[in-house]
């Protein structure tokens, strides 16, 4: 069992949980990911790590409710615990010391697996610029923390409520007008924006990496349920990545991949629902 | 004697009922069918079958058992060579084993081994067995074993029965390998024969540690180093589902074998929405492949609602490698074999889910490597067959989690770990490795035997490292 040491509401729908894994924590990487499972009935969830404590024995993660089994984390109080939690899964990111200047791209909860890549990678001595992309300024997370492993942080609102208003490609594009000498671009978000971001880099041959979070059940490589067309090759998300070349991965696949239960997560919602698990 | 030259019967559920529940196919042999079957074996003075069994249990001596009604010796006499006697009585492909040098099938049935293997273990486990814990020394040795699975869950259970304490350590959030997430409740019941089995190993002593990705968590150095453990043995099984390669295969209604059992199997999806997981059936299903997990995958998809499952394999019914039994139950329960069929491409429709599956017709031609004759295609012959759910079931590669992070331990060049073929010994000192990691996807029986081998091999190098 895995206790919730701390739990927060960051925006409406959005936690911040603490979880006690000693283990866990002490060999995490940044860009890794874990695989947990509420109770005897919970689905397993993968979720890319937020941040991990070693020392304190504890791996934070960030989640949105969106489903069934979201909403069943939610459902749980500090001090309760999970039944299973495991990792660190995954290949971590590449840090180096001359990486040069890179751009990281957090969009909605995406900034949630961004920021211990960009710690580890501006400790490392290299230039970050971070752009935080959300829809409006209340459901924006972490920019304090952002700020404080960047050189500079751009914020992005769709409706212009905080920050440059647009999306984080708009961002990206002031950059480069600017003159901005990007190596590489890191984007963590909704596939739409990893797409996007993909696709303004690509003709200025930026290297950009993308860390995909598609449906996948063990997590260690054994169901193929996180494959991903990436170049001339299938991929497996949770042994291969999460971490791909973003101007190789077939992003339409992707998505397509990822609203292959639509019908089943309404009606166990719906299940949820009535059953009162979502409170 | 025209009734002695077939086996008894084994009591099934009806297909048309079964092929819509989970509960388990075969029913066993009561204790007269039981004893009327042992009473078959002609007690050859040169027995045969044993030579087919890969751990070698002592056959004709455990059947005079049961012919004497002696069921405890006849149990004791299996458990000496065989510690998961309900899960081989009825996974193990018998036919191609021990029953395949029974003097009997030479012009009859052979005597039925694994139903009396399995009569024997069923016995023992409903009058709920007491298991000793055993007592280990201050000073002994650790193992550490990698991977809850038949090869793993064998070794452990040698090793405890040493003396030796023994950890396991399991990725997933169950142990027992392919014996939870892969072979369907309805040909191995989970709650009446696997978990009661491992649940016994725990109780002699063996420590399980669920939820731990070795390679990741520790690596076996770190096993070795940091945390104590005087040797390692490595049996994580065929991991990586193969694809085939062709067009079309990640579209949205396509699945692996393995995906499509953990769900149902691990995760319980055949009771969704009540476990979260949720599996997507369809109404017309292919299964692609004619092993054991293909028959395992097309009756699953039936009995979680498809309307017509067929399975669609390459080569012809001679070839086909599932169990005979298997093959078998999946004709009754209705499964339709299109046989010397390859499938050439998955056709999706415009929201990118499965609306067919297009196949050529083969013809067999010389031989190949593997001694079968080679399918090649027609030409011309290219059709449709209109399914919403693809499984592919054509086989696994090895997991290279541990592998990769493991300097020292060498793999050849399809990763699976180089092992010798009678210690397990791998190129790395202290570390013994075997089941399918080493050998590739084969049998729960095969990958026992390997546990049971390496257990020695290693009972021998701990003993020398105490004396060093």
């Amino acid at each position: 069992m895995f206790r919730v040491l701390r739990k927060k509401e960051l925006s409406p729908g959005v936690f911040d949980y603490d979880v006690e894994a000693p283990r866990v924590a002490k060999k995490a990487l940044p860009g890794q990911f874990i695989v947990l499972r509420v109770n005897e009935e919970g689905e397993r969830i993968p979720l890319t790590i937020a941040d991990f404590a070693p020392e304190a024995g504890f791996v934070k993660i960030i989640f949105q409710v969106v489903g069934a089994s979201t909403a069943a984390l939610a459902a749980v109080a500090e001090g309760e615990s999970i039944l299973d939690f495991v990792g660190p899964l995954g290949q971590p990111s590449r840090i180096g010391s001359d990486m040069g200047t890179v751009v990281f791209i957090g969009g909605g909860i995406g900034v949630a697996p961004v920021y211990p890549i960009a710690r580890a990678v501006h400790e490392a001595g290299n230039k970050v610029i971070s752009i935080l992309g959300a829809k409006t300024k209340d459901i924006l997370i972490l920019e304090e923390e952002m700020r404080s492993v960047s050189d500079e942080v751009i914020v992005t609102t769709d409706d212009g409520s905080y920050g440059v208003k647009g999306f984080v490609t708009t961002a990206l594009q002031q950059l480069v007008e600017r003159g901005e000498k990007i190596h590489q671009v890191t984007a963590i978000g909704p596939g739409i924006m990893m797409k996007s971001v993909a696709d303004a880099t690509r003709p200025l041959g930026i290297k950009t990496i993308v860390s995909l979070n598609p449906i996948m059940v063990d997590g260690t490589g054994m169901c193929g349920g996180c494959r991903v067309q990436v170049g001339d090759e299938t991929k497996f998300a949770c042994v291969d990545g999460p971490e791909f070349d973003g101007h190789l991965v077939d992003f339409a696949g992707l998505m397509s991949r990822g609203r292959m239960y639509r019908e089943q997560e309404a009606e166990a919602k719906d299940h949820v629902c009535n059953i009162g698990l979502g409170r | 004697m025209a009734a002695s030259m077939k086996k008894h019967p084994m009591p099934e559920q009806d297909p048309a009922v079964r092929a819509h529940n989970f509960e388990e196919v075969a029913l066993g042999y009561d204790e007269e069918t039981a004893v009327a079957e042992a009473g078959r074996c002609l007690n050859c003075k040169v027995p045969q079958c044993r030579k087919g069994c890969p751990v070698q249990v002592n056959i004709p001596a455990f059947i005079s058992k049961v012919k004497e009604r002696d069921f405890d010796g006849a149990i004791s006499i299996i458990k000496e060579s065989n510690s998961l006697p309900a899960v081989c009585g009825r996974v193990c492909p018998q036919e191609s084993q021990c029953e395949k040098h029974c003097v009997l099938g030479k012009k009859g049935e052979p005597v039925g081994i694994g139903r009396l293997e399995r009569f024997a273990a069923d016995w023992q486990m409903a009058k709920d067995e007491e298991i000793t814990p055993m007592h280990f020394a201050p000073d002994a040795q650790k193992v550490a074993v990698i991977g809850a699975g038949p090869a793993g869950l064998t070794c452990a259970g040698a090793l405890a029965r040493k003396g030796y304490r023994v950890t396991i350590f399991e990725a997933l959030h169950v142990a027992g390998g392919v014996l939870s997430y892969g072979i369907p409740e309805f040909r191995l019941p989970k709650d009446k024969v696997v978990r009661k089995e491992i649940a016994n190993l725990e109780k002699m002593g063996v420590k399980i540690e669920l939820d731990s990705v070795a390679g990741r968590l520790y690596t076996v150095d770190e096993l070795m180093q940091e945390e104590g453990f005087d040797a390692v043995f490595v049996g994580t099984g065929a991991g990586l589902p193969r694809f085939m390669g062709i067009p079309g295969e990640n579209l949205n209604g396509v699945y692996s074998a393995n995906e499509f059992l953990t769900r149902c199997n691990l995760m319980k999806a055949y009771q969704f929405p009540k476990y979260a997981t949720p599996i997507h059936v369809g109404k017309h299903v292919a299964v692609v492949g004619g092993g054991n997990v293909a028959m395992d995958a097309a009756r699953t998809a039936l009995r979680l609602g498809a309307e017509h499952v067929y399975i669609v394999y390459r080569r012809s019914m001679e070839e086909i490698p599932a169990r005979a039994e298997e093959v078998h139950h999946a004709k009754e329960e209705g499964i339709d074999f299109r046989l010397l069929n390859n499938p050439v491409e998955v056709i999706g429709d415009e929201k990118g889910w499965v609306k067919a599956l297009r196949c050529v017709r083969m013809a067999l031609g010389e031989p190949d490597a593997s001694g079968r004759r080679r399918p090649v295609p027609m030409e011309g012959s290219k059709f449709q067959l209109e399914v919403d759910t693809v499984i592919i079931a054509i086989g696994t590669g090895p997991n290279p989690i541990v592998a990769s992070t493991t300097p020292g331990m060498d793999t050849n060049k399809r990763g699976n770990i180089i092992a010798d073929e009678e210690t397990g010994a791998t190129t790395k000192e202290g570390v013994f490795a075997g089941g399918d990691i080493v050998t590739g996807a084969a049998t729960v029986i095969l990958a026992m035997g390997a546990g049971k081998k390496a257990a020695a091999a290693m009972d021998e190098y701990l003993k020398r490292k105490k004396e060093a």
